[in-house]
């Protein structure tokens, strides 16, 4: 026992603190039900950055850092991994993990470290007045809510009355999120909602889907995560329910989750965040980082929706790291700079194609007050001919009349409850 | 040398009855309370607490809980997890409720409640035994976790069906919540992770213990010498349900802040914790100490050796972990079913002969 201790004591010592570097630390999950999307996400963020210490020579100067932890989607390990890696200079978390996210929100206000849960997380984390330290451009789970449902009425000429609508979902504070948005919105436009919830880690869905073929429902929206994806469409396959009305939302549209099903996932719909296709940039990382045995994994994920997703992450945070370098005149920055610089991330087309990312997201601004971001998402098909996603729509907008109003009221609440006065954004 | 009997006579039948009979014995398990009471607070790191210690005293005190239950009384329990989120959510019903009310008393009443819901899901092995009553238990942790997932009251109809901690003070100093000082936290864990081991550790020597480990021994001459066993096995439910629902109310409220039920208190929960035991040693205090300190270090120590100090890829780490987890179990219950709590009595044994061995 004494001995462990020593050797552990000896342990961190030796892992001692690179000060010299942006640290952006990395809270993966490449074990468990989750890995299958927690791999390609963790290696794109960490060769984006690997990219620029290559390419670039880091950040305005600085080398980056990526020390990467394995959570294994468990909130207990993530909490371990936080307080390990914050002593090194953390400038943000992406825990990737709407569980950890809710488990660090807290800490993260407590330390000054901002957060960026993009596009997961707590929803209402958007309202920039209330949580100074947490962001989740560039959209939340109500936005793609709102645009999947945007989407159905532009399908249907503008009308839900009576149609039945399922949510199948990852019965977690992850899956729950969308519901209150769902709900407001069915009762607007007069569809019926369905709520079938899928327990951990997702394996079983027998039940659910013979509740479906029971229901007949019009649409399936899902909000699955992991393993829980692949089985679903699989089920769906075996009830042949019609893929092109089963929807996924953003963290159910990659292609691990189709493959599986072959040939019978052919037209399945999900929403994404982030475009697909290739990029100007995937060359570059091959140069830099694949050829010269620098990749995080083994290469082979590049150009998957997720992996484009974790590059497109790393390419936020870098960005922001960048915007803080500016506007406080010193390259080595800290949490509190990067949250500056964060709040002030400038997103424009022109910056996109500039780094080899054109339409990767929308243009969208943070501010003080809007940590959300435009909360657009696109359409995507999978086609499963030629093994790859098909981008059906632009960028669908999402109602803000519907969202914001949720988003003051939860606020608002958890204001309330941890005794936070709301910042005055308005200077 | 150091570690003997000789000479030191006893003289009154408390001294000869006392917990550490031996000196020696007596000063370290003084000199390891100083340590942790006076030395540690003032030196304690962010990371140490949050890693290791907190986890180490909370699953320390769930340890000896399912020890009581299984160890001592030999009724075999797959409920841990469900106990412990019972322990949770009425620390959340409780903190929520009646904002005024300290946490002792919010932890101890979390207890209670445990108490009387063991008690429930024990009443059926007056009639069940061994693997059935597992597979009993095993109900019971999957009934509360749906039960806390599908009833919205339990989670004070939060959107997210997650519960989080308010913040509450004892004497003006944080205990829960984001702002509290590690020391603080540390020092609460502390105090309830002293007191009820106290407790355990003398019931089980005491009349009650003996009759869990008669009925654990051989329940039908247990009954025939005139032991209760409708008295002593629900006893034991009630007690060890105690225990792992101060732990689940501490690992909500203190350490990790915020819960979801299925993830935090699954049926993982219920087998690390269950490992523990096996590992540290069934029957044994000090074994659920060993058990606890174990399986909470070792995925930390795995992770500086492997990660840290080899440079190895974080999955491999984390798949290494698994495997010696699994190897060890395997080990233990072939080569050592007492478990660590073993490997210290025999270290003992021979403590008391060395340097001189027969």
């Amino acid at each position: 026992m004494k001995k462990i201790l020593t050797l552990a004591v000896a342990g961190l010592m030796a892992a001692g603190p690179a000060m010299a570097d942006l640290v952006f630390p990395s809270l993966s999950y490449r074990t468990g039900p989750y890995a299958a999307g927690g791999i390609p996400f963790a290696d794109g963020y960490a060769d984006y950055f690997t990219l620029l210490n290559e390419r670039d020579g880091g950040i305005g100067g600085v080398m980056t850092s990526v020390p990467e932890c394995e959570t294994a989607y468990n909130t207990e390990r993530g909490v371990e991994c936080y307080e390990s890696t914050k002593g090194e200079g953390a400038l943000v978390y992406q825990p990737l993990s709407t569980g950890i996210t809710y488990q660090l929100i807290p800490r993260v206000t407590a330390d000054h470290i901002p957060l960026h849960s993009m596009g997961y997380g707590r929803t209402s984390a958007a309202n920039g007045e209330v949580f100074e330290w947490v962001f989740n451009y560039p959209g939340n789970y109500w936005d793609s809510a709102s645009v999947i449902v945007n989407y159905l009425l532009s399908q249907n000429d503008g009308s839900l009355e009576g149609q039945k609508i399922v949510l199948l979902y990852h019965n977690s504070a992850y899956g729950r999120e969308p519901i209150r948005t769902l709900e407001v919105l069915s009762e607007q436009y007069g569809f019926e909602l369905v709520q079938l919830p899928v327990d951990h880690p997702g394996q079983e869905q027998g039940n659910q889907w013979l509740t479906i073929r029971r229901e007949r429902p019009d649409y399936v929206v899902m909000w699955g995560w992991g393993v829980m994806n692949q089985v679903a469409v699989q089920e769906a396959a075996n009830i042949r329910f019609p893929m092109d009305h089963f929807i996924g939302n953003w963290w159910a549209g990659a292609e691990h989750d189709v493959m599986p099903a072959g040939d019978a996932a052919d037209g399945y719909l999900s929403l994404n965040m982030n475009g697909v296709g290739d990029l100007p940039v995937f060359d570059e990382i091959r140069e830099y980082v694949v050829d010269r045995g620098l990749a995080a994994g083994d290469g082979s994920n590049i150009g998957s929706v997720l992996y484009i997703r974790g590059m497109y992450a790393a390419m936020l945070a870098a960005e922001a790291a960048a915007t803080a370098q500016e506007i406080h005149g010193v390259a080595q920055i800290d949490a509190t700079m990067m949250r500056d610089g964060m709040e002030a991330l400038n997103i424009t087309e022109e910056r996109m194609d500039e780094l080899g990312m054109h339409g990767v997201g929308p243009a969208f601004q943070v501010s003080c007050a809007n940590h959300g971001g435009p909360g657009m998402g696109r359409i995507q098909q999978w086609n499963a001919a030629d093994q790859q996603w098909v981008t059906v729509t632009d960028f669908i907008a999402p109602d803000d009349s519907v969202t914001q109003p949720l988003i003051d009221e939860d606020s608002a609440a958890f204001a309330a409850e941890n005794d936070i006065t709301p910042r005055d954004c308005s200077n | 040398m150091f570690y003997r009997e000789a000479g030191d006579f006893k003289t009154s039948y408390a001294e000869d009855n006392q917990t550490f009979p031996i000196k020696f014995d007596r000063y370290r398990y003084y000199f390891v309370l100083v340590v942790a009471l006076l030395v540690i607070p003032f030196v304690i790191s962010d990371y140490w607490a949050n890693a290791v210690l907190l986890p180490f005293l909370i699953y320390a005190i769930a340890a000896i809980g399912l020890n009581i239950l299984t160890g001592y009384c030999g009724q075999v329990s797959l409920g841990t997890g469900g106990f412990m989120a019972v322990g949770a959510y009425a620390t959340y019903k409780l903190m929520t409720a009646f904002p005024w009310m300290d946490m002792v008393s919010v932890t101890l009443l979390s207890g209670l409640v445990t108490a009387i819901v063991g008690v429930l899901f024990g009443l059926p092995s007056l009639r069940i035994k061994g693997f059935y009553l597992a597979v009993a238990t095993l109900a019971a942790q999957f009934f509360l976790v749906w039960l806390f997932n599908r009833v919205p009251w339990f989670y004070n109809y939060s959107a997210s069906g997650q519960i989080s901690a308010p913040e509450r003070s004892m004497f003006g100093m944080a205990v829960t919540g984001p702002n509290a000082e590690v020391w603080v936290k540390y020092l609460f864990c502390l105090f309830f992770v002293i007191l009820l081991s106290w407790v355990a550790r003398n019931l089980t020597r005491g009349s009650v213990g003996r009759q869990w480990m008669a009925i654990r021994d051989m329940d039908i001459a247990a009954e025939i010498i005139g032991v209760n066993p409708l008295k002593s096995k629900l006893t034991a439910f009630a007690i060890s349900s105690f225990f792992v629902g101060v732990a689940g109310a501490l690992l909500f409220s203190v350490y990790l802040g915020a819960v979801e039920v299925g993830e935090a208190f699954g049926i993982q929960k219920s087998f690390l914790v269950l490992f523990m035991i096996i590992i540290g040693g069934l029957g044994s205090i000090f074994g659920s100490f060993a058990g606890a300190a174990f399986m909470v270090l070792l995925p930390v120590f795995l992770k500086i050796l492997g990660v840290d100090m080899l440079g190895w890829a974080t999955d491999i780490v984390a798949h290494i972990q698994l495997i010696v987890v699994g190897g060890l179990i395997v080990f233990f219950l072939i080569v050592e079913p007492h478990g660590l709590a073993q490997l210290w009595r025999l270290t003992k044994e021979k403590l008391r002969l060395w340097p001189f061995p027969h």
